[in-house]
């Protein structure tokens, strides 16, 4: 198993924070969109496309690459800005986002950009393509890991379970799912709307190997899916503690931010912070 | 009705073209297999041609005649559990990676259940997924209504892109089932569960989005009678009935819901200018409707509906259903000189 080197977190973290900045413009510029998802999972997105999946943004359609399926596709927002960033499509389509004839849906649609793996919106549907495909790239023999990140909240919809039951009886080695554990939904916290707990134990009940993992931690993510790339008799569930909002104070851990929009003066907040970071990265405008 | 006068009209009526049984109108003549069992030997023989082609089936292998497939090709069969809305999405999945899915179950559950997955997983998604609904329309029978799916045209054919169609019998399920693995994007194959006739052959020419006259009677037709699934056969026998009272019509087999031959249709409504549409579905948004939608932005006719009207099923023999919500021969006699008399 191989460790991330403090230089290789250190340039991620920089990745992180560009897209994440990159992130709320859009949805600031689109005036709509969700933002607390695509905040906290700024760091997984980032460690996946820049570091962990086989992957080719001038081939996307390389038919060996990993695969990364987006289950809860609202947080699309930061699946666009690192998928900009990775090199599938200018820096500069962000601003399109949500707009008419845009290649940037609302909701992810695969055939409309490159890069995406699949359409999704209605949640709970996205573990069922990652089944069907890791069942598909076994019969074929071929050796690619299908991702497949998906909300903490969709695991109240049937289907999800549907497609948990049917991976743990397949022994799917080659398929890794990521939970965005942020505990928050758009009516409040998930466990007092319909409580997922005890979560791990109900993956692992359904035959899978549960791993948990702090969310933001790029070192901590990276063992766990080095992790579960080497088991090889069952399907892995990283659960990842993700805080909603990571990154600008006053949206963290607030359920409201589900898909708020920003009020100007809370833009301007927020793109402050996310310019400073913590003093890491220089502010462009005071 | 008098058999000697109905095989004196078969020599003059009955389309040569569509190469269909001899003893057609003869009832017990005809042998009467499911339409299901068209899709089953559809998908073995689809299976030996196409590698890529994959069975998915959730609890239903047998009733829905997907077990041939299982037998002949484990490996490529994926036995789903009673869950549907799973089945849509991994045939997503396994499509993404190169895989022609097959999907069995019941049209009341897929597409029934599964109706949202199908449009955004699949439909949206430009996924080539083959969706195979068993035991559609009220001759299901004895288990009622809520096996008996009759809004599974209407809810498949309202999706952007996607193909239906409703064989009339063993041998166009089986062509159906083979051909629609060359198409692209999404498919839905309906069937039934009863025997009906077989009254097509290897031969009866079959391609997806190209409806087939079967019975023309010669001169100008006074009403077209436009089906699809086995009522085919009640048309036929309807049409039958209406020549020998000096009605002149032409039958149509409507087998394409969803792209439908257009041109069949509007010529028809410009020979005949009066239209029967006759399926096992309700009236409200299946296939007469889609003729409905063809001809009035065409060339408008009058049009009677026969299907189920506005109700839900129940439970009883297939024969005595049919007859119950007035889709027998009989109703589409009657329904022919409604709207002749509306022209």
């Amino acid at each position: 198993m191989t460790h991330l080197h403090d230089d290789k977190i250190k340039e991620l973290e920089e990745k992180a924070a560009q897209i994440r900045k990159d992130t709320i413009e859009s949805v600031i510029n689109a005036k709509s969109g969700h933002i607390a998802g695509p905040l906290d999972m700024a760091d997984i997105f980032t460690l996946m496309y820049f570091h962990v999946l086989k992957h080719d943004p001038k081939n996307p359609d390389w038919p060996e690459r990993d695969r990364l399926v987006l289950s809860n596709g609202h947080i699309c927002p930061v699946q666009y800005a690192t998928l900009a960033h990775a090199g599938y499509f200018p820096v500069s389509e962000l601003k399109t986002l949500r707009q008419l004839g845009t290649r940037l849906q609302g909701h992810p649609h695969r055939t409309a950009l490159p890069g995406l793996e699949t359409t999704s919106g209605p949640l709970g549907s996205g573990l069922s393509q990652s089944v069907g495909m890791a069942i598909a790239a076994r019969m074929d023999g071929l050796h690619s890991y299908i991702f497949c990140l998906m909300s903490d909240g969709e695991h109240q919809a049937g289907q999800t379970w549907e497609a948990v039951m049917l991976a743990g009886r397949e022994k799917l080695w080659n398929l890794v799912a990521i939970m965005d554990r942020n505990n928050i939904q758009i009516d409040g916290m998930t466990e007092d709307i319909l409580p997922l707990e005890p979560i791990r134990e109900k993956y692992e009940a359904f035959n899978w190997h549960v791993i948990e993992a702090n969310g933001h931690d790029f070192g901590e993510m990276h063992s766990a899916i080095e992790q579960a790339k080497v088991i090889h008799e069952k399907p892995t569930m990283i659960i990842a503690h993700t805080i909603a909002g990571q990154g600008v104070e006053f949206m963290e851990r607030k359920f409201p931010w589900h898909s708020k929009a920003f009020k100007p003066e809370e833009a301007k907040q927020a793109l402050h912070e996310l310019r400073t970071l913590g003093g890491k990265i220089k502010s462009e405008h005071e | 009705m008098d058999l000697h006068n109905l095989i004196e009209i078969k020599a003059i009526v009955i389309n040569p073209k569509a190469k269909l049984v001899e003893n057609i109108l003869e009832l017990e003549k005809l042998e009467q297999v499911p339409t299901r069992n068209g899709y089953g030997e559809g998908l073995v023989e689809v299976g030996k041609k196409n590698p890529n082609v994959v069975v998915l089936c959730a609890d239903l292998t047998e009733s829905t005649r997907s077990e041939a497939f299982r037998k002949e090709f484990p490996e490529r069969f994926v036995e789903m559990g009673v869950a549907e809305q799973n089945m849509a999405s991994v045939a997503s999945g396994m499509n993404a990676m190169g895989k022609i899915p097959y999907i069995s179950s019941y049209a009341m559950f897929s597409p029934g259940r599964n109706w949202e997955q199908l449009r955004t997983t699949v439909c949206y998604n430009e996924r080539h997924v083959i969706v195979g609904g068993a035991h559609a329309g009220v001759s299901v029978g004895p288990d009622g209504a809520t096996h008996q799916a009759i809004e599974d045209i209407a809810i498949t054919r309202v999706i952007a892109n996607m193909t239906v169609v409703v064989p009339c019998d063993q041998h166009e399920a089986r062509k159906a089932t083979i051909v629609v693995a060359d198409l692209e994007g999404p498919v839905y194959l309906r069937f039934a569960r009863e025997k009906t006739p077989v009254f097509t052959t290897f031969d009866t020419p079959f391609e997806v989005g190209k409806a087939e006259i079967l019975f023309e009677t010669k001169g100008k037709p006074d009403v077209a009678i436009i089906a699809c699934g086995p009522l085919v056969h009640n048309a036929i026998l309807a049409a039958a009935e209406l020549e020998k009272n000096g009605i002149k019509v032409r039958v149509i087999n409507n087998h394409t819901v969803k792209p439908m031959d257009e041109k069949t249709i509007v010529q028809a409504a410009y020979d005949a200018g009066a239209f029967v549409t006759v399926e096992e579905h309700q009236i409200n948004g299946g296939m007469g409707s889609a003729v409905a939608e063809v001809i009035t932005r065409n060339f408008p006719v009058p049009i009677e509906f026969i299907g189920v009207q506005n109700r839900f099923g129940e439970s009883g023999s297939p024969n005595e259903l049919i007859k119950h919500f007035g889709m027998a021969p009989e109703h589409i006699v009657k329904a022919a000189k409604k709207a002749i008399r509306r022209k």
